[in-house]
């Protein structure tokens, strides 16, 4: 009997209909395309884009060389080199990140302790010839000098959760 | 009427009826291709609909002029021909595709006065000339030197000769209800009987009395068409592209071109085989050319509709529904047709 009834279905193409009014409703139903360079997708305030070395607010750079990051890095793409400064802290003289290694894990970031090393909101970014995306020290400082509001709103969002 | 021709035996003389029936060639063409161009638009809108996306909408208000940025593209490109391949066969491949999508426009009418060869044998010159299509797939996967291509053009070759059977069956049952090969008799001839009196003629078409073959005759056109769910000639994910995986630029497009073309072309044989052609659904509605293009379109729909919801089939199980599903019920019915009208119940006298 159950045969029967399979045969039936199968003959009347009914799991075919059902696919079809299945792709029927969505034809109707309210399109999601977010039309990208007029309208962006909401971010979170722990979206890990381009990164960034901050500085304190007396202008002194955060990162104290421990290196850290350099060893978590999963993709070697943190370089640094460092010296002790006149002043006798201790300071990189290198300090370069290979955004076409970096896989944007994160980790760089959870293992500061200092929180110099960030990811940025930022991921509409690109390079026109080889080496661009190689971000030395000063560029990454840069980065940090001109999103520092950013990032210090959206550290103080993730503050409760760390 | 009489003015223009009178007006054209005076300008070209003798040579005025090749130059008249180029010009009737022309005037079904370029709608045609203007039609396959926006095919591929609506194909991209409709498919996007479906998946809840909005389909190009860059190029020109809502995206209308991406067929024809498109087509600029491919005419732009260059044509690779593989070292390995057959050159002459390799160029001509796509011409025979696109040939025979053509050349059956010839005796489609669109009205009953409307056709550019009303000839007798209409239905019969529609399924001769539709299957050689198959020579340029065959060709183009031969002459590519190339193992997908020639899986490509051997699947589909097998594919479109078991397609063709339920096909041909389907269209016996309907030639043996109108009694007649041609197109315009076989419209007309679903102008008459009990509901088209009542003026209801849309009970009155074949797709009612025939339903089983109306479904069969779609499914098996999707097939021939080697159109989703049934593309396994193309199949991107197991042969790259089947046939075509050689053919760039415009040798590409003409391709592309034939299948649209025959889709446009199986849908209206369908709306004229199975739904009236140019009838009008209803009595008080004069009948017209806008009903074809109406019911055509509601075709073209379907076979976009289609792709849009269904995977590819497997290969066996592809043979398995055109020779052990379909043929049989084509026997059947063809059977069942005969007996049908032997009997006094005969309702297509």
């Amino acid at each position: 009997m159950g045969s029967m009834k399979e045969i039936f279905n199968s003959l009347f193409l009914k799991e075919l209909l059902k696919g079809m009014s299945v792709t029927g409703r969505y034809f109707f139903a309210r399109k999601i395309t977010v039309q990208y360079p007029e309208e962006k997708t909401p971010q979170s305030f722990r979206f890990r884009g381009l990164h960034a070395l901050r500085r304190y607010p007396n202008g002194e750079e955060r990162c104290i060389a421990c290196k850290l990051c350099e060893a978590i890095c999963p993709a070697l793409a943190i370089t640094i080199e460092a010296e002790p400064r006149d002043d006798g802290s201790r300071r990189t003289t290198r300090y370069d990140i290979d955004l076409t290694k970096c896989i944007f894990c994160g980790f760089c970031e959870e293992a500061c302790p200092v929180d110099a090393v960030v990811e940025t909101r930022i991921f509409e970014y690109h390079g026109e010839k080889r080496g661009d995306l190689y971000y030395t020290k000063q560029m990454l400082l840069a980065n940090g000098d001109r999103y520092e509001d950013q990032i210090a709103k959206d550290r103080e969002l993730d503050a409760s959760y760390r | 009427m009489d003015a223009l021709m009178n007006f054209g035996t005076g300008i070209f003389g003798g040579a005025w009826p090749a130059v008249w029936t180029l010009i009737k060639i022309v005037l079904i063409v370029a709608p045609l291709m203007l039609g396959v161009a926006y095919l591929t638009y609506f194909e991209r809108k409709v498919i996007g609909y479906m998946q809840v996306r909005i389909g190009p909408n860059r190029v020109g208000p809502w995206g209308l002029i991406q067929p024809i940025a498109d087509g600029l593209k491919l005419l732009l490109k260059e044509i690779i021909v593989p070292t390995t391949a057959s050159k002459g066969i390799f160029i001509i491949a796509p011409m025979l595709a696109i040939a025979p999508a053509l050349a059956a426009w010839a005796v489609v009418p669109f009205t009953d006065s409307l056709v550019v060869a009303n000839i007798d044998a209409s239905l019969l010159y529609i399924m001769a000339i539709t299957s050689m299509g198959v020579y340029g797939i065959i060709l183009s996967g031969w002459a590519s030197n190339s193992k997908y291509a020639f899986l490509g053009a051997m699947r589909s070759a097998a594919q479109m000769v078991s397609y063709e059977i339920s096909m041909g069956f389907s269209l016996i049952c309907v030639l043996m209800v109108s009694n007649s090969l041609n197109l315009v008799d076989i419209v007309n001839v679903q102008d008459q009987g009990r509901f088209a009196g009542w003026g209801l003629s849309f009970l009155s078409w074949n797709w009612l009395p025939l339903f089983p073959m109306f479904i069969v005759y779609l499914i098996s056109g999707t097939a021939e068409l080697n159109r989703a769910p049934f593309d396994v000639a193309e199949g991107e994910s197991e042969i790259v592209a089947g046939f075509h995986v050689e053919y760039s630029g415009m040798a590409f497009a003409l391709f592309f071109l034939a299948e649209y073309a025959n889709m446009i072309l199986v849908a209206a044989l369908t709306s004229l085989l199975f739904l009236g052609g140019w009838l009008s659904p209803v009595g008080f509605l004069p009948d017209g050319i806008l009903w074809l293009f109406a019911k055509m379109s509601a075709i073209l729909f379907l076979f976009l509709w289609f792709r849009a919801t269904f995977p590819r089939y497997r290969y066996d199980q592809l043979m398995r529904l055109g020779w052990k599903v379909f043929l049989p019920i084509c026997l059947i019915w063809l059977v069942v047709v005969g007996v049908w009208m032997m009997s006094p119940l005969n309702i297509w006298k």
